[in-house]
């Protein structure tokens, strides 16, 4: 920044208007009753939208519904849109137009690369925001990955949550994975550096990271991810082979924010979709993977080490468009 | 830069005479755009369309008000309405003087429960309580270290005795009974709504303690899935209330409508932080505008208006308006606004402001400089610039530490804003349109 007095000036001088009007001008609350509401339940729609595969000719209201039916499963209204346009085209009276949509929707993902690591020690690194899932994948991926005859180690980074590194030891031993973990408050770079040494001291073939959740508009919190990622690359010799974004699946539009951000941060190269066991579809990845080009990889289905499988662009694609 | 800000603030302000009462063609037109930004903020569809249909109702056939657009009279409907549905005027968080009261803690995995739970311990303890808590999830790996840690943090004891969360409830009951603790908080397992035996778990629980109150934390990022989780909690534990967990960051928050339109129950909390400490009551109003993405315009009015003097601030109003704002007067209202906090927060709060925040960063060392500059004019130069030779310049800049073309930049932005400011204020005194109404005034 150059040494003038800038641009925080104008800034400043924006902010004051505002506030000293704001001061100037505040109101008064005015006191309204609330008027008797309804519960109201729009259990037409999904009916209404089951009838549209029968119909001979669809209305402008049609498709519209079946955009409304993909931004109820959080696809988002431009994903949503797009969606529905793509398919509108290819439309031919008498087609059941969800089997086009979810055409549509797996198209999105054809041909994405799914996951994969090297020959040699293969290095993963889980990121996300706080609560999405993070260590019971890792317990799920060092299993399966266990499962495939590789011999895994995992290591907990996260030294600011309360008992991360006991949370990350239990899955490791459910796994059968060797743990490298650090007392609460150490350095998280230091801790992801010595997991590095002693994944290859120890001879083992896969070492997956795990990181503290942090939200992503915090900036000195990404600053400090992408310095762990640095330093595992550092000590690897190489960038990490996957950087797995855990995104929950019941996340609204927020998640593509989240999703730009740990991209841009630390390079993530592949999203995995948690508590698709509930109601939520994860529509959400649409939007991530259109406007960032970031592909799913794996979808997590409950709280036990078997509920992780690969992506599968046409089941999620069915289960989105039926919601 | 300068363009984007003129044109970012004066849409907040700009004034077109509307008159008569609002017909339904301006309404829907405007309820349009409101639906796509609630959609866009993640509020539920269904709760998005009932909870404009009374809007629609309300505002067909009420008076625009003066100097405010049919839309932002829609607007500023919305946000009442917005208000009212997420809880009303503040809805305080009320404990009976039992022997101990109780809270149940319930929702999904991950939405922030534990954490939760430590803060409304702190929270409690800190109002004169004294609480306990109870580690009833034995489903996720380390949850009671995480509860025991958390409460010798903030010095609650914490009781894991019993093989399922039914036997330590109770066990936590007998000993909050014996030990005089007059709070119990109950933390539960995350669980999947959908879960049949969970959910009748929860339902054991609950059984069990007779809580009387029973929140569920809800991530304020959670999309669509709200409704579903909060009205299958609802059925089947009986909530009383939510805590919006997350809200430190950027999700604009549409489920906190979602859950209560659909449960009737008010949002009692903000989790706004990781630290036990990071526990706030929940503000309608201000959630009301950060749904709608109109930033946290409320809190900084509230700030402003506690801490800036009413009559300077009208004063200085009024000069900006007609364009008699001086150096002097800048300086004094920049040393008033320095009260409200670090000018980088300040300016995440104005709409549009997050994005902002995130991209420029305020130096206050310049804001700083800017100040030492105008301490080092006389009165006569801070009142009439046009003044300031060559040679008063560059005493200035002696002054204030500073080079003359410091001193040269900030006459020269200064002047900048001046115009901008008037274009801003319009020339006179305008009503703020379009924004959900102010607390406590």
């Amino acid at each position: 920044m150059p040494s003038g007095v800038g641009l925080e000036l104008i800034l400043v001088f924006a902010l004051l208007a505002l506030l000293v009007i704001a001061v100037v001008i505040g109101r008064r609350i005015r006191e309204k009753p609330l008027p008797p509401e309804p519960r109201r339940r729009r259990e037409g729609f999904a009916e209404r939208v089951r009838k549209l595969a029968g119909k001979g000719r669809l209305t402008e209201e049609d498709w519209r519904s079946l955009q409304e039916g993909l931004v109820r499963v959080d696809a988002g209204a431009k994903a949503a849109g797009e969606v529905v346009t793509r398919a509108r085209e290819r439309y031919e009276p008498g087609q059941d137009p969800r089997v086009l949509l979810a055409e549509e929707v797996a198209g999105i993902f054809e041909g994405d690369p799914g996951f994969s690591l090297p020959e040699g020690l293969g290095i993963v690194l889980i990121v996300g925001v706080n609560g999405t899932g993070k260590t019971t994948t890792i317990g799920k991926l060092a299993h399966r990955l266990a499962g495939q005859g590789r011999s895994v180690a995992v290591a907990n980074s996260d030294t600011f949550r309360a008992a991360a590194g006991e949370q990350v030891a239990e899955w490791a031993r459910r796994a059968g994975a060797d743990l490298v973990a650090q007392e609460r408050g150490a350095d998280p770079g230091a801790v992801a550096f010595d997991a590095v040494e002693a994944a290859r001291a120890r001879g083992r073939d896969v070492l997956i990271v795990d990181t503290a959740g942090r939200l992503h508009s915090k900036q000195p919190l990404m600053d400090e991810l992408a310095k762990v990622k640095r330093v595992v690359e550092k000590a690897a010799g190489g960038p990490p082979d996957e950087v797995l974004l855990v995104v929950d699946a019941t996340t609204g539009q927020n998640g593509l924010a989240q999703a730009r951000a740990f991209a841009e941060a630390v390079g993530v190269t592949g999203v995995v979709l948690t508590k698709m066991d509930g109601t939520a579809r994860g529509g959400i990845v649409l939007s991530v993977r259109e406007d960032l080009g970031l592909p799913v990889k794996f979808v997590a289905t409950g709280e036990k080490l078997e509920d992780l499988r690969p992506f599968d662009p046409r089941s999620f694609a069915d289960a989105l468009v039926r919601g | 830069m300068f363009e984007q800000l003129t044109e970012r603030f004066g849409a907040v302000f700009k004034k077109l005479r509307s008159r008569g009462k609002l017909h339904p063609k301006q309404v829907d037109s405007a309820l349009e755009d409101i639906r796509a930004a609630l959609l866009e903020a993640d509020v539920a569809v269904e709760v998005a369309d009932s909870f404009l249909d009374r809007v629609r109702a309300r505002s067909i056939g009420e008076e625009v008000m003066r100097s405010v657009t049919p839309g932002q009279q829609v607007v500023k409907i919305v946000g009442e309405e917005l208000t009212e549905t997420l809880g009303g005027s503040h809805k305080a968080f009320v404990l009976p003087t039992a022997d101990p009261a109780v809270v149940m803690m319930a929702g999904l995995q991950g939405s922030g429960k534990t954490t939760a739970c430590a803060k409304l311990a702190l929270h409690l303890r800190e109002k004169g309580r004294r609480p306990i808590l109870a580690a009833a999830d034995l489903q996720r790996p380390a949850a009671v270290q995480q509860l025991m840690t958390l409460g010798e943090e903030i010095d609650v004891p914490v009781v894991s005795e019993g093989r399922d969360a039914v036997k330590v409830a109770k066990a936590a009951l007998k000993r909050a009974s014996k030990e005089g603790r007059d709070v119990l908080i109950v933390d539960t397992a995350g669980r999947l709504h959908v879960d049949p035996e969970m959910m009748r778990e929860a339902g054991r629980v609950r059984a069990a303690i007779k809580p009387h109150h029973v929140l569920m934390a809800v991530d304020a990022t959670v999309g669509q899935d709200a409704v579903r989780q909060a009205r299958a909690f609802m059925d089947e534990v009986d909530l009383t209330g939510f805590v919006i967990t997350k809200l430190d960051g950027d999700a604009r928050g549409g489920a906190a409508l979602s859950v209560t339109e659909v449960t009737g129950r008010p949002v009692y909390f903000a989790g706004v932080g990781e630290r036990p400490a990071d526990l706030e009551p929940f503000h309608p109003d201000r959630m009301a505008s950060r749904i709608l993405g109109m930033g946290d315009v409320l809190t900084l009015v509230e700030k402003a208006e506690k801490t800036m003097d009413e009559e300077k601030a009208r004063e200085a109003a009024e000069k900006m308006a007609k364009d008699r704002f001086t150096l002097e007067d800048f300086l004094a209202q920049l040393r008033e606004v320095k009260k409200l906090g670090p000018l980088q927060d300040l300016l995440g709060m104005l709409p549009g402001g997050a994005q902002l925040a995130g991209n420029v960063q305020v130096d206050e060392r310049q804001v700083g400089r800017a100040e030492a500059i105008i301490s080092s004019m006389t009165l006569e130069e801070r009142r009439n610039p046009a003044i300031i030779s060559g040679s008063r310049r560059a005493r200035i800049a002696g002054g204030s530490g500073t080079s003359v073309s410091d001193v040269n930049a900030l006459l020269k932005q200064f002047d900048e804003a001046r115009k901008m400011m008037k274009r801003l204020t319009g020339g006179r005194l305008p009503k703020l349109p379009g924004m959900p109404r102010i607390p406590g005034t």
